[in-house]
């Protein structure tokens, strides 16, 4: 049963894949202007032209090409970087190592943070302690994560110094070293987000509380905190685990800005400087990866709904 | 009527005004430079202060008021206006090809962060407010697609569809006339938060460079241009960071205001 | 001495009262059954007793268990007494359970919460406990969830759970009403054999005077939170003394004079009619499944002739229903009404669906809140090629609103400001409007209290009389069937197994199913109204 659910979950994980390739390649294409000749400037030469074109593999038929991006990128070969003349999948690697540990990093933080705070506020509804969390959260929400940002830059590193505003350690020097640098920008990812997600826990803590199955669990004799843990957050879980899915693709993409805030060498960097230079290839692997992550994480969301509802698991 | 509803709705048009205000009148002229009072605290004469070319922040907030609203406001428009169609049609025709493929078309879109979005948009037609505004608004359909149909799932259940069917009426007649009014207030309170949303999506691809562009004023770019200097004057980013809090906080109270006073009388209604 | 005493209970939530001055007792091994109609009271009494009230409740009184007053106890005891002393049993098995946990894990948890055994014990006692209500571990693992299981077998395992710890008292809050009639049957004979095995008090909450007088040692009518009667089954019964009571078991076996139908002649006609659902793929390469949920059904409906369909939930009744009114195309056979198909082509067919109206079982959801009645009840006139308009369109409105018992004035209304019944009343006045050959009565008054429902059997039976109804009236329930049908069908799995003259079926059924059907159905006692 849990295989057929998987094997379905993936065929519809590889056909969105595919629809999602065809338009980026096709979005890209419309893009006015041949790169051989931006690069080469308007003195280029007709026979230095064809050559560049043959070297980038521009001399082909669009479908031909669509399928060169796409068989390339199975094993591994994103084409070669119009501007720096090196292999794409080189520089996507480079810079996943800072985008990739960063949205981990704050989606941990926001979890971490979201859970105590929803179950806290729907145990104790309409109480103090939950209308002041609900208040937090409710500024938590209108806060653009770039300017908490600029604020945590301002209050962190400039008047208190206990973080570099900016740049990146590597992770050379140790795994402290590189996650500190990686603190200031993950919590000013993970805040707004966690806003966001107590809310849902606890408005889904709040929902199943009506349920009749919680008034059977109290009949048995269990408190109303042992009917919340019990059998409050499991059910729970469904809708909050949606959103900590399309929050790990948001993070994935909203760190793009976070890293011009915090000048780290991640994904985001590498698709702006790569659109101003027009280098195409690598704004479409860039977002091709992008789409990637959030489709697989999508299936993985699906694949952990099975684990936590066994209904799932007997419908196919 | 709730202390939320009071005051998102007092915040949202606090905001509003502004920008309706800012094109009869604003204390200074929002472009004019005059560098010997730049960088000015907030004080005597302006209100909030100068930026780095003199320029008064309090006109080029009224002004940048006016890009915020407009770039969010069309965006939830372009969203509601085809995201509601295809949601309607889905839940009209539930499990046929046509809800399939409005679907996964929707999963699609979702596959696309809004940023994935501009930044290809912006990759291939160049920066600018109406790419903003395509990239937020392309996003926000399926987002209006996706609660039409789940709320008409439910409708569709109900008796009074299996009567109005009864009397002879066609799916499209009763999406208008039984299931658009009542997913109405839903779509009113979907619409204030995605509203909200967007005018945090277009600060942030202001603040990156994808959204409107200069000579236009826009909080998000206000904020890119304070970044180097916030040290030396933080009101730069203060100031455009306050106010796009408010707006966003006015409008999501508006919004769950809204829920709550609408709620109870449908439940009276149904009850 | 009596296990359970309850003395003058009042309880008021935020402010409203909800029980006034309610007093009873339960001796061990006594069934007490609670009865009235929707907001009497009954079940806020049972909920009382558990503690378990809506937040912002105040109850006021005694509520005594084994001489214990449990208002004064802290909620930490009460956590003790609740599934140990005290189980309950609720009406909706298909929520009451945890969708995510296994039916052992949920009646272990009973044993374990309150450190009545070790985890290895508790689990043998649950698989003892299960195996009591009619659930063998060799046919039904512990490792079973619930969606695995059907109502009835859901409801036993809320029993298995109650009874774990062979508590004194048991609460069982309307727990058959949301169960088939066989289903129902074989719960209160097990909640039967319950009582007398462990000696256990049983405090029954339901709203079926069928079923109390079937069960209860004592019996305790209760109205707006009052109790108005309350005496042993037998006395109770042959002496009614309060008006309510007698009222309510009036109601309850309600007859209605339905004029004599004309001399035969076909409307009507469904020839072999079949209802295929498409299941979901098993695998991906397998052929999709089918599921018949109606099996080759034929019978003929005569104008102005009243016929029944009585069956279990999922028999294909409402499957049936929707094929006739040409809201779903049928895969096999024939339905024509006077003669021309409901279907033609893959299209329903205007002509025919002009004829033919509704009336369906919610109260509630039958109606768009955001109409008034005027347009509610001419929604139908849609069918029409020229609708009536002005005077006329209000005449017929008026006239509607009047035959059903509204005033014309109702027609500026909106739907929510009618009560339940009012609300059917509207249904039959929409239904009525387009003066169809054929209405179609889908457990139209199931939903309703038994006063509510007796109106609106009577408001039908003058309705046959200055209409000359012609109609299909499905439900589930026997009794209301028999009085207001002159012919019935009963449908089993797909299938009519039994068609004839109501009063023939009722009294000589032929077919074994019709047979358990009747067998199983809890009757009203002969009544001695003075």
């Amino acid at each position: 049963m849990m295989l057929r659910y998987t094997l379905k979950r993936l065929l519809s994980l590889v056909l969105s894949l595919a629809v999602a390739s065809v338009v980026i390649f096709a979005v890209i294409e419309v893009a006015p202007g041949d790169p051989a000749s931006f690069m080469l400037g308007v003195n280029a030469q007709a026979d230095t032209l064809a050559a560049l074109r043959a070297e980038l593999g521009l001399d082909v038929s669009k479908v031909q090409r669509y399928f060169n991006w796409v068989s390339g990128m199975l094993i591994g070969d994103f084409g070669t970087s119009y501007t720096y003349r090196t292999p794409v999948s080189q520089m996507i690697a480079d810079r996943l190592w800072v985008s990739l540990p960063l949205a981990l990093y704050a989606l941990t933080l926001s979890t971490l943070i979201a859970f105590p705070a929803g179950i806290y506020a729907a145990a104790r509804r309409g109480q103090p302690g939950d209308l002041a969390v609900m208040g937090a959260t409710q500024l938590g929400i209108a806060v653009p994560n770039f300017w908490f940002a600029m604020m945590l830059v301002l209050v962190f590193a400039i008047n208190l110094r206990w973080f570099n505003a900016g740049g990146f350690a590597g992770w050379d020097n140790g795994l402290g070293v590189g996650l500190r640098s990686l603190t200031l920008p993950a919590v000013a990812l993970a805040l707004p987000q966690a806003a966001i997600l107590a809310r849902v826990m606890r408005s889904a803590l709040l929902d199943i509380l009506g349920e009749d199955f919680m008034r059977t669990a109290r009949a048995k004799g269990l408190s109303r905190r042992q009917a919340l843990w019990r059998h409050g957050i499991r059910n729970a879980l469904i809708p909050v685990l949606t959103i900590i899915g399309l929050q790990f693709s948001f993070l994935l993409a909203g760190s793009i800005i976070i890293e011009q805030v915090f000048y780290l060498p991640g994904l985001g960097r590498l698709v702006f400087q790569a659109i101003s230079a027009r280098d195409l290839i690598v704004v479409e692997s860039v977002v091709m990866l992008l789409v990637f992550a959030v489709i697989t994480v999508n299936f993985l969301v699906d694949l952990a709904y099975a684990a936590v509802d066994p209904r799932l698991r007997s419908r196919t | 009527m709730s202390r939320n509803l009071i005051l998102g709705a007092a915040l949202s048009s606090l905001v509003l005004l502004a920008a309706l205000v800012s094109y009869i009148w604003t204390p200074y002229d929002h472009a004019a430079l005059n560098i010997p009072a730049k960088l000015n605290p907030p004080g005597d004469g302006h209100w909030f202060g100068t930026d780095h070319f003199g320029r008064d922040m309090f006109s080029m907030i009224m002004v940048g008021a006016r890009t915020s609203i407009a770039v969010a406001l069309v965006a939830v428009g372009i969203g509601m206006a085809l995201g509601v169609p295809l949601g309607l049609t889905a839940a009209a025709h539930k499990g046929s090809w046509l809800d399939e493929v409005i679907m996964r078309g929707n999963d699609l879109v979702f596959a696309f962060p809004s940023l994935v979005i501009a930044i290809l948009i912006t990759a291939v037609f160049g920066a600018g407010a109406i790419n903003a505004i395509i990239a937020i608004g392309i996003f926000n359909i399926p987002v209006f697609a996706r609660i039409t149909r789940g709320a008409a799932l439910s409708l569709w259940e109900r008796e009074f569809i299996l009567a109005a069917r009864v009397a002879g009426k066609g799916a499209a007649r009763i999406s208008a006339e039984h299931i658009l009014p009542n997913v109405a207030n839903l779509l009113i309170v979907q619409g204030t938060i995605q509203f909200s949303l967007g005018i945090l999506a277009e600060a942030g691809l202001s603040y990156v460079g994808l959204g409107a562009q200069p000579p236009t004023p826009s909080w998000g770019r206000m904020l890119a241009d304070a970044q180097t200097m916030v040290s030396i004057a933080p009101h730069l980013a203060l100031i455009p960071g306050l106010a796009i809090i408010v707006t966003v906080l006015g409008l999501n109270l508006l919004g769950d205001g809204l829920r709550d006073w609408l709620d109870p009388r449908i439940r009276v209604a149904r009850a | 001495m009596s296990l359970l005493q309850i003395d003058t209970l009042s309880v008021a939530i935020n402010g409203h009262p909800i029980l006034d001055q309610v007093s009873l007792s339960i001796a061990p091994g006594q069934i007490v059954a609670v009865t009235g109609e929707s907001g009497s009271g009954k079940s806020m009494t049972a909920l009382a007793v558990m503690r378990l009230l809506p937040n912002g409740s105040v109850p006021q009184g005694e509520v005594r268990l084994n001489g214990q007053d449990l208002l004064a106890l802290s909620e930490t005891q009460m956590c003790g007494l609740r599934g140990a002393a005290v189980g309950m049993v609720f009406q909706e098995p298909m929520t009451a359970l945890n969708p995510v946990k296994t039916i052992g894990d949920q009646v272990t948890e009973t044993i374990l919460i309150h450190k009545a055994m070790p985890p290895a014990q508790a689990r043998a006692r649950a698989r003892d406990v299960l195996t009591r209500v009619g659930l063998p571990p060799d046919r039904f693992p512990l490792s079973r969830y619930p969606h695995e299981l059907s109502g009835g077998q859901r409801q036993r395992v809320v029993i298995a759970m109650a009874i774990a710890l062979r508590p004194k008292l048991l609460i069982a809050d309307e727990p058959t009403t949301a169960l088939d009639l066989t289903t129902q049957a074989q719960i209160l004979q097990l909640l039967r054999d319950l009582v007398r095995e462990y000696d256990m008090g049983l405090l029954m909450i339901t709203h079926d005077l069928a079923v109390v007088a079937d069960m209860a040692d004592r019996i305790v009518v209760m109205r707006n939170g009052q109790v108005v009667e309350t005496g042993e089954t037998p006395h109770l019964l042959r002496h009614m003394k309060h008006p309510y009571t007698r009222m309510l078991f009036e109601a309850s076996g309600h007859q209605v004079a339905l004029p004599q139908p004309p001399p035969p002649r076909a409307m009507l006609e469904v020839s072999n009619v079949v209802r295929d659902y498409r299941l979901p793929r098993k695998g991906l390469f397998d052929r999709p499944g089918h599921h018949r949920a109606v099996d080759a059904v034929s019978f003929t409906l005569n104008r102005g002739e009243r016929l029944g369909l009585v069956g279990e939930s999922g028999c294909g009744k409402s499957t049936l229903t929707r094929a006739i009114l040409g809201l779903e195309e049928v895969q096999g056979g024939q339905i024509q009404l006077d003669g021309q198909p409901v279907y033609t082509g893959h299209k329903p067919n205007l002509a025919v669906r002009r004829k033919m109206q509704v009336v369906f079982q919610d109260p509630f959801g039958s109606f768009n809140p955001r109409h008034r009645v005027a347009r509610l009840i001419t929604e139908p006139f849609h069918l029409l090629e020229t609708p009536p308009t002005g005077a006329e369109k209000q005449d017929r409105i008026a006239e509607m609103l009047t035959a059903v018992g509204l005033s014309p004035d109702d027609a500026g209304k909106y739907i929510h400001e009618f009560s339940g019944g009012q609300r059917q009343r509207i249904a039959i006045a929409r239904a009525l409007i387009i003066r169809p050959e054929l209405i179609l009565f889908d457990e139209a008054v199931s939903a309703l209290d038994v006063s509510v429902r007796a109106q609106i059997l009577d408001v039908l039976a003058e309705l046959c009389e200055a209409y000359d109804l012609t109609y299909l009236f499905i439900s589930h329930d026997l009794s209301v069937v028999r009085t207001i049908t002159d012919k019935v069908m009963v449908m089993q799995a797909g299938q009519i197994v039994e068609q004839g003259e109501t009063e023939r079926v009722f009294t000589d059924p032929q077919h074994p199913y019709t047979r358990n059907l009747i067998a199983a159905a809890p009757r009203l006692p002969e009544m001695r109204l003075a």
